[in-house]
């Protein structure tokens, strides 16, 4: 949960991704910004995010992007 | 739905991207983004330039423009062909078809079978088929298709999320029969149901531009639109080509009785290096077999995008025995085709630039 709220601090500073359940709907993370999570998902966890994960339902809240890392084998 | 297609061949082809280059970072500059995150986009996306018409050029400016180009360097002859077919999502007008403008610019003969596509992304691969079955008929020999568009003109300045990444371009291809015993094969699906995903709302008969469809809405995150401009439902757009393009690819080449490693080259549409990074991933293939670097030079210029990738890394560079590509375009419609044919050596194969006007 600590380092994905730094990458995502990383990429968005402006925000406080705590205060929110919905990301995206809040305006926090768009498209682009959810290409770069994933590469520093990627990158971070020594993973690869299959391209048919990268949907907005899989990067809303810190618990969902909990959940698609734990499909990958990692405890974030 | 499959097609098989015999005794044809692409024979030539011409690249056209305009001369007016543009710079992504500098783009990004005039929005509500951080530098560090355009960088980080740049280096992700492998968004760097791009190429955009100047004010006022029209698809058939560029078509005419590379078709005075092949007449004068002797790559094609203003008889020679049978049938002009430009597949384009922004027509000079309304009606009469663009294609029809670019014989009547050219002077071309009136033995012409002149037809317009409006496809995008997938456009260069239908257009190709549609050429290939003209060619059955015995008054036609030769088919050029031209695949052009202007879309930056319809793109907001004030969207992000777009216009640092939009492109211009034009291709002409040349087509005709193969004396070979050659067999293309190819499919393509739709699904007009996700019709929206990749739109220009306004300026059709279900919504006429008005002065109200001109107005800049904002649409997040400082972005702004209006129903006059492309928009674009990035995430979608995104999920649907790593859900459908690798299976559309895998059925093709059992289709063909071919396998992945049999091909040289798969030549795709490119969105973004980032999609086609993933694209490659989900279909085990190494990304030197997927060229990805015509989105960084030019910019996305929807199905213009897979000529010029074949323009920029194959000018000069065939082999003489060929190469096993298989094409792949995919977006607006939404559409997705793909295509497997042997590359031979073409009789012409170049990437050339569209002036800027004269500043006086």
């Amino acid at each position: 949960m600590k380092r994905v709220a730094e990458i995502l601090k990383g990429i968005r500073p402006e925000f406080d991704f705590t205060t929110s359940n919905d990301f995206i709907g809040d305006g926090m993370l768009d498209s682009f910004d959810m290409v770069l999570l994933v590469s520093a998902l990627d990158k971070a966890f020594s993973v690869s995010i299959d391209g048919v994960e990268i949907i907005p339902e899989n990067f809303k809240n810190f618990r969902t992007i909990e959940a698609l890392l734990r499909k990958h084998g990692v405890q974030a | 739905m499959n097609f098989v297609f015999r005794k044809k061949r692409l024979t030539g082809l011409l690249a056209i991207v305009p001369a007016n280059e543009r710079s992504f970072l500098d783009d990004m500059r005039s929005f509500n983004s951080s530098e560090s995150r355009s960088i980080k986009l740049k280096e992700m996306m492998g968004y760097d330039k791009h190429r955009v018409v100047e004010e006022g050029i029209c698809v058939s400016d560029l078509a005419v423009f590379g078709m005075e180009y092949a007449f004068t360097k002797g790559l094609l002859k203003p008889d020679d062909f049978d049938a002009l077919i430009l597949v384009t999502q922004s027509p000079d007008h309304f009606m009469p078809p663009t294609s029809n403008i670019i014989q009547g610019r050219l002077k071309l003969k009136r033995d012409l079978f002149c037809l317009d596509i409006n496809q995008g992304c997938a456009g260069f691969l239908i257009a190709l088929m549609q050429a290939f079955l003209l060619l059955d008929q015995e008054s036609i020999s030769k088919v050029v298709v031209i695949n052009a568009d202007v879309i930056s003109r319809k793109t907001s300045t004030r969207d992000r999320n777009s216009y640092p990444l939009i492109g211009d371009a034009a291709s002409i291809a040349l087509v005709e029969r193969d004396s070979n015993d050659s067999v293309i094969y190819g499919n393509l699906k739709m699904d007009g149901s996700r019709n929206e995903a990749l739109m220009i709302p306004a300026g059709g008969f279900r919504m006429p531009s008005t002065l109200e469809t001109g107005v800049l809405q904002d649409v997040g995150d400082n972005n702004l639109r209006a129903n006059d401009h492309l928009r674009m439902d990035g995430s979608a757009v995104f999920n649907f080509v790593q859900v459908e393009v690798p299976p559309m690819i895998e059925s093709l080449l059992s289709f063909a009785g071919e396998t992945m490693a049999s091909v040289d080259l798969f030549l795709c549409h490119q969105p973004n290096r980032f999609m086609l990074q993933k694209l490659a991933d989900k279909m085990k293939l190494p990304h030197e077999k997927m060229p990805m670097n015509v989105v960084e030079r030019f910019g996305n210029s929807s199905g213009v995008t897979i000529p010029v990738t074949i323009a920029l890394n194959l000018q000069g560079t065939l082999p003489e025995e060929g190469l096993q590509v298989c094409l792949a375009g995919f977006g607006v419609g939404l559409t997705w085709s793909s295509m497997l044919m042997r590359f031979r050596r073409l009789s012409f194969c170049e990437l050339i630039d569209f002036p800027n006007r004269e500043v006086t």
